[in-house]
């Protein structure tokens, strides 16, 4: 079988040593980083996407197709650093200030990676500020903000405030979750998109970075 | 005293603690709190129709496993007069105009205020689970915990129930049903009087200034017992719109259909 159709059912079956195998394999059969990535590893992540929308299957089995793409990742990150391949889109992302619910801000990270994005995770309680100088200083396409709390979901307005101050609305795009918030509220603070589950967020994602609306 | 060890013999007579209970400690034992496989299942979005895959039984083996070596829960309990309430329901006056608790509460024949944790060790544990990329099985664990902590608050509304069964206080009518500050219109900031009225730092709960609970894994509020009528209401209060799940429906269905009070849905 192709090596790189071997990655890419070994990703969807969550083995993340065969994807290390199998990836390291490719390396010594000189296929380019890119390639593995793009038709091995994020093909495998493609198709678990697209069965987790259907609900053929669910989140265990997206998050095992996950650490097996991280395996993969391990493998190739060193390469595109010193090949200078960039990332599809770069995002820095945390759960605001007041609030240390990790877990779905969590899962939208790895989502995002599995479909090729560099993630800058800031973790949890994250103030304003450090969203918008890590995004500056990453030179970052987009911001995701996570909330549990209706008392923490002003402080999403506020990095909005802030961005609109430094006149950086165009540059950097802005993406909102979390129980608490709606698509209305996304609106209502003048957020670029809100992403109400992890597939959902990925694809938004996708899209301000292809600035599609 | 503690009422666990009070209604250890739900036929014997009343001790004057158990006449006089107003605040307690209680240690919950973890294997009281080991949560329902489809309760867990039901945290990971998968439909209660759908046969698990074998991967996703062996992961909820696994976090069940580290729950229970993890998981320490313990809380406070305190039964609370109406007027009593009433101070610690309007918080910080930021609750909506109407409410469906400030119609329950008024009309419930006995209250209890309760804070409950399972402790920091799980989160950090499943921290820990997310550093090292074992990302499926932090996420079942946290779901584990979850329901784990549900079914503890289900656990001290037995104990509430019992006691006033004990005292001849529960009519074959009577529901029992907890509430929680940042659901149905009760504020978040209604945390802080109900920190002040139970002092959880006790067993090292802490609030935050955005009124979160430290550890995590922690749930507060009121246990509401009355006529299941009083606890009966629509969905229909201007705030409902925003609400993502309407799990009030599944509890009020639940307390109608159970001839016992317990086996409910949790709180909101």
């Amino acid at each position: 079988m192709d090596i790189l159709k071997e990655i890419s059912e070994k990703l969807q079956l969550g083995d993340d040593e065969k994807v290390s195998v199998f990836t390291k394999q490719a390396i010594e059969e000189k296929i380019p980083p890119k390639e593995i990535l793009d038709k091995g590893l994020i093909q495998g992540m493609d198709i678990i996407g697209a069965k987790y929308k259907v609900h053929e299957i669910f989140l265990p089995e997206v998050l095992l197709a996950a650490k097996a793409m991280h395996a993969g990742m391990a493998i190739l990150k060193p390469m595109f650093i010193k090949e200078g391949i960039p990332s599809i889109g770069k995002v820095v992302m945390g759960t605001v200030q007041g609030d240390l619910h990790d877990i779905g801000k969590n899962l939208v990270g790895i989502m995002l990676k599995g479909a090729g994005f560099e993630v800058i995770d800031l973790g949890n309680n994250v103030s304003p500020l450090k969203f918008i100088e890590t995004a500056k200083k990453e030179n970052a396409d987009v911001i995701g903000m996570s909330a549990l709390l209706t008392t923490t979901m002003p402080v999403m307005k506020r990095v909005l405030d802030l961005l609109k101050e430094e006149d950086l609305c165009d540059r950097i795009k802005t993406i909102i979750g979390g129980a608490p918030v709606s698509e209305e509220y996304a609106k209502e603070i003048g957020a670029d998109a809100y992403g109400y589950d992890s597939a959902n967020a990925v694809e938004a994602v996708k899209k301000l970075v292809r600035n599609e609306k | 005293m503690e009422w666990r060890d009070c209604l250890k013999n739900p036929d014997n007579a009343l001790t004057t603690e158990e006449e006089n209970i107003v605040r307690e400690i209680i240690e919950i034992r973890v294997n009281d709190v080991k949560p329902d496989r489809n309760e867990v299942l039901k945290n990971q979005c998968i439909p209660p129709d759908i046969e698990p895959s074998k991967k996703t039984e062996i992961l909820f083996k696994r976090a069940m496993d580290l729950f229970l070596e993890t998981s320490h829960p313990k809380g406070i309990v305190s039964e609370i007069s109406i007027p009593e309430f009433e101070v610690v329901y309007s918080g910080e006056g930021l609750n909506e105009k109407k409410t469906p608790l400030d119609e329950i509460f008024r009309k419930a024949d006995n209250l209890a205020l309760f804070v409950l944790t399972i402790g920091n060790i799980v989160s950090q544990k499943i921290d820990e689970l997310f550093k090292v990329n074992e990302f499926a099985l932090g996420s079942m664990l946290d779901s584990v915990a979850s329901a784990g902590i549900d079914k503890a608050a289900d656990s001290i509304e037995n104990l509430f129930f019992n006691l006033l069964s004990k005292r001849g206080k529960i009519s074959p009518s009577a529901g029992i049903l907890r509430y929680s500050p940042g659901y149905c219109g009760w504020h978040m900031s209604g945390q802080k009087k109900l920190f002040e009225f139970l002092n959880p730092e006790d067993i090292n709960i802490t609030l935050l200034s955005s009124y979160l609970m430290k550890p995590l894994k922690s749930i507060s509020g009121v246990i509401v017992v009355g006529e299941k009528e009083i606890h009966n209401f629509r969905d229909s209060y201007p705030f409902c719109s925003q609400c993502k799940t309407h799990f009030c429906r599944d509890r009020i269905r639940s307390l109608f259909r159970e001839s016992k009070h317990t086996n409910k849905k949790g709180g909101i």
